[in-house]
């Protein structure tokens, strides 16, 4: 393993080198990054480091958003005193998984690029559409207890692992990209794709683009939100299933609701059928009952993943539950 | 972090043949020639001959690497020296106080809070760093915020009860200095 490495001065220059060659990779916190090099998972021709930009750190927008540059921490945004007064979510997310080294490595945009933590995509050994497209995918014949059953193809059933990523869509976070033509946005729903045929296609950044800036907007007075995650043990490990409510009430009655699940689809998924179930209507137990069971509408379990289907269900109704609780 | 000097040019493409960088070493400045692909924790122990870092897993899982780089406890084998150009890092080697070892040090002695030894110094730095943090209060918080570092030996609860009576200590010292200052002042 011996590649070439640029420190980058800005987003611009980043981007051209990117753009420069087909073997070029990011790398920010490098938690991700080294730990895939060091097991032969990827070999880049070179590494950008992204280290010496200079978007990093927290912001207050005008309208009262969250501005958070893409190389600010795990850390940093986890402990920064309006994620811990304001997005319980958020903070709770954050600190459910790694621990606290990655945390100060770790940076945002890469944690919403990680790469899946499928046993069959991390070994060389195994066939993986992701890692060497076309090969085939040995997870769909093996051991498939923690991947999708939602959004996954014939190709591939791997889930995407980012807690913060779960938090992000349920908060309708947005998405801000350099490349070099300038910067867009978008929505955190899209920022990941589902394979498809092209599981190796991850997200919908271009070639030259990297994530400059995450925008978290306000949240309003009434707004209760929490993050629920179950795991094989309490730390570095990766949700079985996972739920991040945002709920607004208003005088007893749903006003507002963004719910999604991770651990079980090959990006955070929106639970839009659940917010339609709350949306309106107090949050009761019967309410609840319809929530969880409209989140598992449509869900497709493999050989061994059957679980994470109760599962989720039961997350969503617990997660409601404790909401409601909430209610004055 | 993003403001310190580099040793190289920003820009310039490097490697895949070795790169002259700088780092403070606990508290001495220190050149090292590397190629990019080298892990933090194999400079410090093949090109620094530093060996009390110790390598575990080799992926993040175990904490054994853990090093304070810029005073924040990180793994060394998830970082490239090379992206650590112009940091000041801090191991074991310089973990100390003026009168001998450092009191985490002694309090892992008194509380039998390892048998083989080989985390220790990785659960020293990883104590060093969450004590800085000053996010964790209970011996729960303790416990969640040194997750990071598994021992084999199973010595837990003594680490726990180390770092929490020198968190204690240090709390009360603090104390002690506010009050003898509002005394002088």
């Amino acid at each position: 393993m011996s590649f070439q490495f640029v420190r980058a001065s800005n987003a611009a220059a980043a981007a051209r080198f990117k753009s420069s060659s087909d073997g070029a990779m990011f790398i920010a916190g490098g938690s991700g990054v080294v730990d895939l090099l060091s097991q032969n998972v990827i070999r880049p021709s070179l590494l950008i480091d992204l280290t010496g930009l200079s978007n990093r750190g927290i912001d207050l927008t005008p309208q009262g958003a969250l501005c958070v540059g893409a190389l600010t921490t795990m850390a940093q945004l986890a402990w920064h005193e309006n994620v811990m007064t304001d997005y319980p979510v958020l903070m709770q997310a954050l600190l459910s998984g790694a621990t606290p080294q990655v945390h100060h490595a770790a940076s945002i945009g890469g944690n919403l690029l990680q790469k899946t933590r499928c046993t069959y995509y991390r070994n060389s050994g195994f066939a993986c559409n992701k890692r060497n497209p076309g090969s085939g995918c040995d997870a769909r014949s093996g051991f498939n207890a923690g991947h999708a059953i939602f959004g996954a193809s014939e190709h591939c059933i791997a889930v995407h692992p980012s807690d913060l990523a779960v938090a992000l869509l349920a908060l309708n976070a947005e998405i801000t990209l350099e490349g070099r033509n300038g910067k867009r946005s978008l929505p955190m729903d899209d920022l990941l794709r589902l394979p498809g045929d092209t599981p190796h296609l991850e997200s919908s950044l271009a070639q030259d683009e990297l994530i400059v800036s995450v925008e978290i907007p306000r949240l309003s007075r009434n707004t209760r939100s929490a993050y629920s995650k179950v795991d094989e043990h309490n730390s570095f490990s990766f949700a079985v299933v996972s739920v991040a409510a945002v709920v607004e009430i208003q005088n007893g009655l749903v006003s507002n609701a963004r719910l999604a699940a991770g651990g079980v689809a090959p990006k955070p998924w929106r639970l839009a059928s659940t917010e339609a179930a709350i949306l309106h209507n107090e949050l009761n137990e019967k309410t609840i009952e319809n929530a969880a069971l409209a989140a598992i509408q449509g869900a497709i379990a493999l050989a061994h993943n059957a679980h994470k289907v109760e599962l989720l269900k039961r997350t969503v109704t617990g997660i409601l539950t404790q909401l409601a609780g909430h209610q004055s | 972090m993003s403001e310190q000097v580099k040793t190289y040019q920003t820009d310039k493409i490097l490697g895949p043949d070795t790169v002259r960088i700088q780092m403070r070493v606990n508290g001495q400045a220190r050149y090292l020639e590397v190629p990019p692909q080298t892990t933090l924790v194999d400079a410090i122990r093949d090109h620094l001959d530093l060996l009390g870092t110790k390598v575990g897993c080799a992926h993040g899982q175990c904490g054994a690497c853990t090093v304070l780089i810029n005073g924040e406890r990180r793994h060394s084998c998830l970082t490239l020296a090379i992206m650590d150009d112009g940091d000041e890092l801090q191991t074991i080697e310089g973990v100390r106080s003026v009168d001998g070892l450092h009191p985490l040090q002694k309090a892992f002695i008194e509380h039998d809070a390892f048998q083989c030894g080989f985390c220790t110094p990785g659960q020293i730095m990883s104590g060093l760093g969450l004590m800085r943090e000053g996010h964790a209060r209970t011996a729960q918080d303790v416990r969640e915020q040194m997750s990071g570092n598994l021992c084999r030996c199973a010595a837990y609860q003594n680490i726990v009860a180390a770092i929490l009576e020198v968190q204690q200590q240090a709390k009360a010292d603090s104390q002690k200095a506010a009050l003898l200052e509002e005394v002088h002042s």
